[in-house]
């Protein structure tokens, strides 16, 4: 079980309609490969987020599938179509049965 | 200047050209989220005696990707530890009930200038207190709360978030008066060679930085990004933590984090910045 | 030099260990890229893997992709353990097929990228990143 996790995303606070922004995700979590050993020797089990996903107003922006060559904290830059004002919300899925939330609004400029 | 440049481009050349590649460009200038300027080259304090003419931060060693890394406080992953670190500033601890808030206020006033003159004297307890001692002399004397652990988890996000807001200040450790004795141990240990392989502090950090050692570009040695954020191992490191990966290195028995002797180290190697900005918490590989 | 029989047996089983260490890394690689692609054929261009030559620590490396119309992007190491790294699926919001993060490899190899364009054919992208090991192993 992951302690600690903090989700952390940087969307722009307006748009204009129709234009395509930059946004930033950064989640605090260890992604324990499976592949490393403790020092009595025995392996650590395998604890990471395996799925994020950017929606707008319920639309999808990006779905991503994680494996472990995914580096400790999780960070992600795409970009979205902002058509109108609304909300971005953004969910990692954690190995461990744990989902993570962060939303952000946008208003059109 | 030029000469640095020079030296690290004949030393790349000479080990290939793989080495070539890894050779940050050193000319590059560090602004922080396109606005905070950040001194990463000034002129050898004058107590270096010659020793060195320049003094660089650990940031111009660094390839471009991890240079970047550190340009925006989003990319930087130690932001994420300097965020736990403001929880804990604002949080109520120990007998006394009080956090750091409630004498210091908000942080990004109180302790804008403190990072920068850290390690210093302290008049009433007679010693050279690093910032993660006074943290630590705060917390049992006024707090009523336990001591952390030295270089480790919280004690590093709380000064790494002391750090973080005075970045930009230039890095002023006193290096007389009473700080004078523990500044000179710790300037003997600098230059007291160690381990089986009988290296010093001074050997790779004053003599080689710039050269490759294996495919490491050498810095020198510089503490003004500390806490900093390693790719290595994905967290934040102590100085006195590096010091004694530095020395273990060498094949030596170390000291150990919170010692006399890496305190007085601590004091030594931080006043061999004065001149360059604070940093903390940096992006290193 | 004189080949005793030993010594000749010695030799052809260095050979046949140096042939296949390298084959069994990308052959868990072609397989992965098979599942991504279900065995289609896999052309070039239109797609752009930024990564560096070199990384300072395989730990953390960061690296983007960009392939305009592309309905997927997914990411393989392929000298890793296990080479898949991530698929990205581009929604009907995506502002463009491009997307950077930051990846670990185990060591110098290459890193594949492949693209499902919208109209369901792929194309690939890869470079070498030399991943460098520290001074003194600090």
């Amino acid at each position: 079980m992951a302690e600690n996790v903090t989700p952390r995303v940087r969307v722009p606070r307006s748009a204009a309609a129709g234009e395509t922004i930059t946004i930033k995700t950064l989640i605090s979590h260890p992604m324990e490969s499976g592949q490393r050993k403790d020092s009595d020797g025995n392996p650590i089990p395998r604890s990471i987020i395996n799925r994020f996903t950017c929606e707008f107003n319920g639309e999808t922006v990006i779905d991503v599938q994680l494996e472990p060559a995914i580096s400790t904290n999780p960070y992600f830059e795409f970009e979205s179509l902002v058509p109108e004002a609304g909300t971005f919300v953004f969910t990692w899925y954690d190995d461990d049965g744990s989902v993570y939330t962060e939303s952000k609004d946008i208003a059109i400029a | 200047m030029k000469k640095a440049l020079l030296k690290s481009a004949i030393c790349a050349a000479a080990l290939g050209g793989f080495a070539h590649a890894a050779a940050a460009d050193e000319s590059a200038s560090l602004v922080i989220n396109g606005e905070l300027e950040i001194v990463t080259e000034a002129p050898a304090p004058a107590h270096l005696d010659g020793a060195l003419r320049t003094v660089y931060s650990g940031w111009v060693f660094r390839s471009d990707e991890t240079q970047v890394m550190q340009m925006d406080d989003f990319d930087n992953p130690g932001m994420i530890f300097v965020e736990s670190g403001m929880a804990d500033w604002n949080t109520a601890e120990g007998t006394e009930g009080k956090s750091c808030a409630d004498c210091h206020g908000d942080a990004e006033e109180s302790m804008r200038e403190v990072r920068a003159v850290y390690p210093k004297w302290n008049d009433e307890a007679e010693e050279v207190r690093t910032l993660q001692m006074q943290i630590n002399a705060c917390r049992t004397e006024q707090m009523g709360a336990e001591a952390l652990k030295t270089d480790a988890g919280s004690m590093l996000n709380m000064e790494a978030y002391i750090s973080s807001v005075g970045r930009g200040t230039i890095v002023n450790v006193a290096v007389d008066g009473p700080a004078q004795a523990a500044w000179e141990q710790g300037r003997d240990l600098y230059y007291t060679r160690t381990g089986q392989l009988d290296l010093s502090c001074a050997n790779c950090h004053e003599q080689n930085y710039g050269n490759m050692i294996r495919a490491d570009h050498l810095s020198q040695g510089q503490i003004n990004g500390f806490p900093t954020y390693r790719l290595k191992n994905a967290k934040l490191n102590g100085v006195q933590g590096r010091f004694k990966g530095c020395v273990r290195d060498t094949m030596a028995e170390t000291y150990s984090p919170g010692s006399p002797e890496f305190v007085a180290l601590e004091l030594y190697v931080a006043s061999r910045g004065n001149g360059l900005s604070v940093e903390g918490p940096s992006v290193r590989n | 030099m004189k080949l005793t029989r030993r010594a000749t047996l010695l030799m052809a089983m260095g050979t046949a260990a140096a042939a296949v260490l390298p084959f069994r890394a990308s052959a868990a690689a072609e397989d992965a890229i098979a599942t991504f692609t279900g065995g289609a054929t896999v052309g070039a261009g239109g797609l752009t893997l930024t990564a560096p030559e070199i990384a300072e620590n395989g730990n953390t490396v960061p690296i983007s992709v960009d392939a305009p119309g592309a309905v997927s992007i997914a990411i393989f190491a392929v000298g890793n353990p296990t080479p898949d790294v991530a698929i990205f699926n581009f929604g009907a919001l995506s502002g463009s097929q491009s997307a950077s993060t930051r990846i670990r490899l185990a060591g110098t190899q290459d890193v594949v990228a492949v693209a499902k364009m919208a109209d369901g054919s792929f194309v690939k992208a890869s470079q070498e990143v030399k991943v460098t090991i520290g001074g003194c192993g600090g």
